[in-house]
């Protein structure tokens, strides 16, 4: 069979998107009662719940309390259900690992942690169906979990992810069938309103040449995805605010 | 605007349930120039406001749609440019490309070309035509039914443009199918519809068009009905997977025999021997080429290749002679090869072929066979009402399919080249059975030359090194325009000499991926013909600015070496260089200015300083066991008033070929150590191993019939013929 063409000459990709068009998002914050602050997210097929506990206490050890700040503690884990084929391990591997400590060097960059010195924030994902992106995911229903605990940060943390088609058109926002398609992906996780990277990785090498206007791309997809997360932070406050009756009554629209 | 296509794929005895994003849009263009609905792009307006309806059948204004099958088996009617205003639905456009990508290529070069008026419509992604398979409906009759959807919301959605119009030149669509389920549909839902036999047969003047459709599902059948098979049936295409895992048969790609028509041999991948079929049983309708599956016979069974050269003389009845007879004198000397039967075809390799008509003795009859030039491809049926023109004439001939009841496969006709003998018809056809292209450059290549006047500009000169002021010269054949390397050799005062080897500097005006660059890489070479060049780029840069000519200023990359008068290298360096080369010279013109001692100018005493210096390079060459490989060249002389050729002569060897020869050896062997140590993970060298006993045998095979045999293990050899006293002897070294 011929090779998958990812973007084709109509400018069309596989599943009818442009080339910088995101996929559908839809979320939703406060979904569990029990932690301080929790949101559900889907990117396109990629559904995450995220889940933050916190500022408390450092559970465990004392000795790893850090004297001026809080201690920013994140995990990752896939349902077993979430891929193709059944998962044995849903944490603990090295994948999780690692996507763990990516997901903690993205929130260091911006949660206010110097306001609860000693004690501990815990963020916990998990990935309930995995279709590309996953870290993306992730890190924006953190944003959104973190902002429902009421956790200060300078800015959102919005992650996106770009690639190249047919060797010189960036696309935004892959899906795993365009992330396994053999072509380089590149994670941004940036603050978009000031324009700073908190992380950025590539699956493999690409020509120089390429670079800035994927990362361009990418950049912009966190823009736009920024918009949309707003939106529903604002959206939930109203809702939740009037529920309960904040600000003058008379102000408060729906 | 979102849903989701979920489907199983099986693969490797585990299911896997897949599941992908589907997005509907609704900016999604009809592509016609009346429609006043959609905002087009100009380039986007492909089809026409007023298109000619040229159809007895179909009077008004149309817009055709294609069925997948029409377009998988007419490609030839549609590369005809009596069809245009029609809309390719991208259901189709996948299914072509997923089921054949040679019939998928040339819909995308007909749709690229604006004159043909191909609509390319996304209808998966478009919010109104988007269908989704019911429980039950076979993946086929899900693709008829979206084009059939496609079709309905083309008339509807036209229909609101047009309400304007007088009844008669209100454009319409219609659906061209072969399906006769399909059609029947498409009949009851109110649309227009035909089958492509029907269409093609009402168009107005294009008479040729009629015999470009393929005989797929037609006539011969019924015609042919009522006799016996000819051949054992192909196994299903599971069966020949089921055998192939079990391993009772194998797979290989099939090689007919030039000399025997009855007789081929597979080739079986990873096996060294190849497995014998003879017989018309045997090879079981297999072309050469193609991809079979063979079951080997026992070993009781096994054959040897028959040693008669045979012809097809069979006329067109499908009756098969005795074919003991023709099979007999087999050579008990030579060991039996494994041997077996032909039980199905996986894949076909099915080309254009060129060759003549063989015309029906019967007056008024349609159909003919057709001779290929290539005899190794058997004769072909095929129906033609122009018999009478293109009995005489050089034609191109595709095949479609090879039923079991008829000796020849069943064709049709694609084009004619023009009359027999005439030199470029013949040329023409050479060209075609060897896959060289020689068509004209495109206007994307084109479009990628520099523009004339050229000029080198103050940059140029700054990055590249400056060697206009260095006596080179360049030796070519004589009648050469496109000269590519070019050489210098310059006394320093410490005795050892300054050579160079510039070569043209074609990279500086072909850059990778541009269409310029594909073309050239397709072309692969310049074909130099007795008469003609075809080349690998345009002339603009083969004959013109990336050729070295004599008193012009040029760009070269160049490889410059310090030698000592023994030829031994003392330093070496590459670099981008702009050149003026003093003279373009022919080997004969140089051989006279070397050999002339009274000739003592600077480029007289360069050649004779690469002269000597390729001599020395030379022995060192041969003394550390290179091959002398060249065969001898001849060259026609030409009649230059009835361009007939008039006189053979063998292309005379200089000491100045061989001179030039040893510097770009020379040159060759430097860049590979350079590339090597720079790049080691990719560059591309070249080395020619031992030679293999095996690729001895058919020589020896043909000199065993001569008079005096011996076998000899062969290292090195230097084979000399005498050919008028019929001797062959081998010398070995």
């Amino acid at each position: 069979m011929a090779r998958m063409d990812l973007i084709s000459f109509k400018g069309l990709r596989l599943d009818g998107r442009r080339a910088n068009e995101l996929r559908q998002i839809r979320c939703k914050m406060g979904v569990f009662s029990q932690p301080d602050g929790s949101a559900y997210l889907e990117q396109g097929n990629t559904k995450v719940l995220a889940a933050v506990y916190g500022p408390h206490e450092i559970r465990g050890s004392r000795s790893k309390a850090l004297h001026d700040k809080a201690l920013v503690n994140c995990q990752y884990s896939m349902a077993t259900f979430s891929t193709g084929e059944r998962k044995r391990r849903p944490r603990g591997d090295r994948k999780s690992q690692e996507m763990s400590m990516h997901l903690r060097q993205a929130f260091q960059a911006a949660i206010r942690v110097e306001v609860y010195p000693r004690s501990q924030i815990d963020i916990f994902v998990e990935v309930l169906q995995a279709d590309g992106g996953n870290y993306c995911a992730c890190v924006n229903a953190a944003t959104l979990a973190l902002v429902d605990a009421g956790i200060p940060m300078t800015e959102y943390v919005v992650a996106c992810t770009a690639s190249l088609a047919n060797g010189d058109v960036p696309l935004v926002d892959v899906s795993n069938l365009e992330e396994n398609s053999g072509g380089p992906n590149l994670t941004v996780a940036a603050l978009p309103l000031s324009g700073q990277v908190a992380l950025m990785e590539m699956s493999q090498r690409f020509h120089l040449d390429h670079l800035p206007k994927v990362v361009e791309c990418a950049l912009q997809g966190c823009r736009d995805i920024h918009q949309i997360l707003d939106q529903a932070v604002r959206r939930h406050t109203e809702m939740s605010g009037s529920a309960l009756g904040w600000g003058n009554r008379a102000q408060v629209d729906l | 605007m979102w849903t989701t296509k979920t489907f199983l794929k099986k693969r490797k005895g585990s299911v896997l349930k897949i599941v992908r994003e589907h997005y509907l849009r609704d900016d999604i263009w009809c592509g016609s120039d009346i429609c006043t609905i959609c905002a087009h792009q100009n380039e986007e307006l492909v089809l026409e406001k007023n298109p000619q309806p040229k159809n007895k059948k179909f009077p008004f204004p149309h817009y055709i749609v294609l069925d997948t099958c029409v377009v998988l088996n007419q490609i030839n009617v549609l590369e005809e440019d009596a069809l245009c205003n029609v809309i390719v639905v991208q259901t189709v456009l996948e299914e072509v490309k997923h089921r054949s990508s040679s019939v998928y290529k040339r819909l995308l070069d007909i749709v690229g070309n604006p004159n043909r008026k191909f609509y390319v419509f996304v209808n998966e992604h478009h919010k109104d035509t988007y269908v989704e398979r019911e429980p039950g409906e076979k993946v086929n009759d899900r693709n008829d039914r979206a084009i059939r959807v496609s079709v309905a919301w083309y008339e509807s959605h036209l229909m609101s443009s047009q309400a304007d119009r007088r009844k008669r030149d209100r454009v319409k669509v219609i659906l061209l199918t072969d399906d006769v389920d399909s059609k029947q549909k498409a009949e009851n839902e109110g649309l227009h519809v035909a089958t492509i036999s029907d269409y093609v047969r009402n168009v107005e003047d294009c008479p040729g068009l009629e015999d470009r459709l393929s005989q797929h599902n037609t006539t011969y059948e019924l015609q042919a009905g009522g006799r016996e098979p000819l051949f054992p049936a192909h196994f299903t295409p599971s069966q020949i997977h089921q055998g192939i895992k079990s391993g009772k048969l194998l797979q290989g790609s099939f090689l007919a025999s030039r000399e025997n028509f009855l007789e081929g041999q597979v080739n079986v991948e990873g096996q060294d021997k190849m497995i014998l079929v003879q017989g018309r049983v045997g090879l079981n309708r297999a072309v050469d080429g193609d991809i079979v599956a063979v079951k080997l016979l026992p070993e009781e069974e096994w054959s040897v290749p028959s040693h008669m050269v045979l012809q097809d003389e069979g006329d067109d009845s499908d009756v098969l002679e005795e074919e003991n007879a023709i099979l007999k004198s087999k050579d008990e000397r030579v060991a039996k090869l494994p041997t077996g039967h032909i039980v199905g075809i996986i894949r076909r390799k099915w080309r254009q072929y060129c060759g003549i008509l063989q015309k029906n003795p019967i007056e008024g009859s349609v159909r003919h066979i057709f001779v290929p030039a290539e005899r190794k491809v058997p004769k072909v049926r095929i129906e033609t009402q122009q018999a009478d023109i293109l009995s005489s004439q050089r034609i191109i001939v595709t095949i479609d399919s090879w039923p079991r009841n008829s000796r020849y496969p069943l064709g049709h006709f694609v084009r004619a080249l023009g009359t027999i003998g005439d030199k470029d018809t013949e040329n023409e056809v050479l060209l075609l059975e060897h896959d060289v292209p020689h068509s004209k450059f495109s206007e994307a290549v084109l479009s990628c030359l520099p523009k004339l006047p050229w000029v080198i500009t103050e940059k140029d000169v700054q990055s590249r090194v400056d060697l206009r002021h260095v006596d080179i010269c360049s030796v070519d054949p004589p009648g050469c325009t496109d000269i590519d390397d070019a050489l210098h050799c310059k006394e320093l005062e410490n005795g050892n000499y300054d050579v160079g080897v510039h070569i043209a500097d074609v990279s500086h005006f072909i850059r990778p991926g541009t269409a310029i660059d594909k073309e050239a890489a397709l072309r692969a070479t310049t074909v130099y013909l007795v008469d003609k060049r075809i080349d690998m780029v345009p002339e603009l840069l083969s004959s013109n600015l990336c050729s070295l000519r004599g008193n012009e200023e040029r760009f070269a990359f160049s490889c410059i070496w310090e030698l000592t008068s023994e030829a031994e290298i003392v330093s070496t360096r590459f670099c981008k260089s702009i050149i003026r080369s003093r003279q373009a010279m022919t080997y004969e013109e140089a051989q006279i200015k070397i050999d002339d001692l009274t000739q003592n100018d600077t480029l007289s005493k360069s050649l004779r300083g690469l002269n000597s210096l390729a001599k020395i390079l030379k022995k060192r060459r041969i003394e550390n066991g290179a091959l002398v490989l060249a065969s001898p060249e001849i060259r026609f002389q030409v009649d230059s008033e009835t361009q007939d050729p008039i006189e053979v002569e063998a292309k005379k060897l200089r000491e100045t070929n061989s001179m030039v020869e040893e510097f770009m050896l020379l040159a060759n062997i430097y860049v590979a150590i350079k590339i090597l140590e720079d790049f080691p993970e990719c560059a591309m060298l070249r080395r020619h191993p031992k030679l293999p006993v095996s690729n001895f045998e058919p020589f020896i095979k043909a000199g065993r019939n001569l008079v005096c045999y011996q076998p000899l293990s062969v290292y090195t050899a230097t084979i000399h013929c005498k050919i008028n006293q019929g001797i062959c002897m081998v010398l070995v070294t």
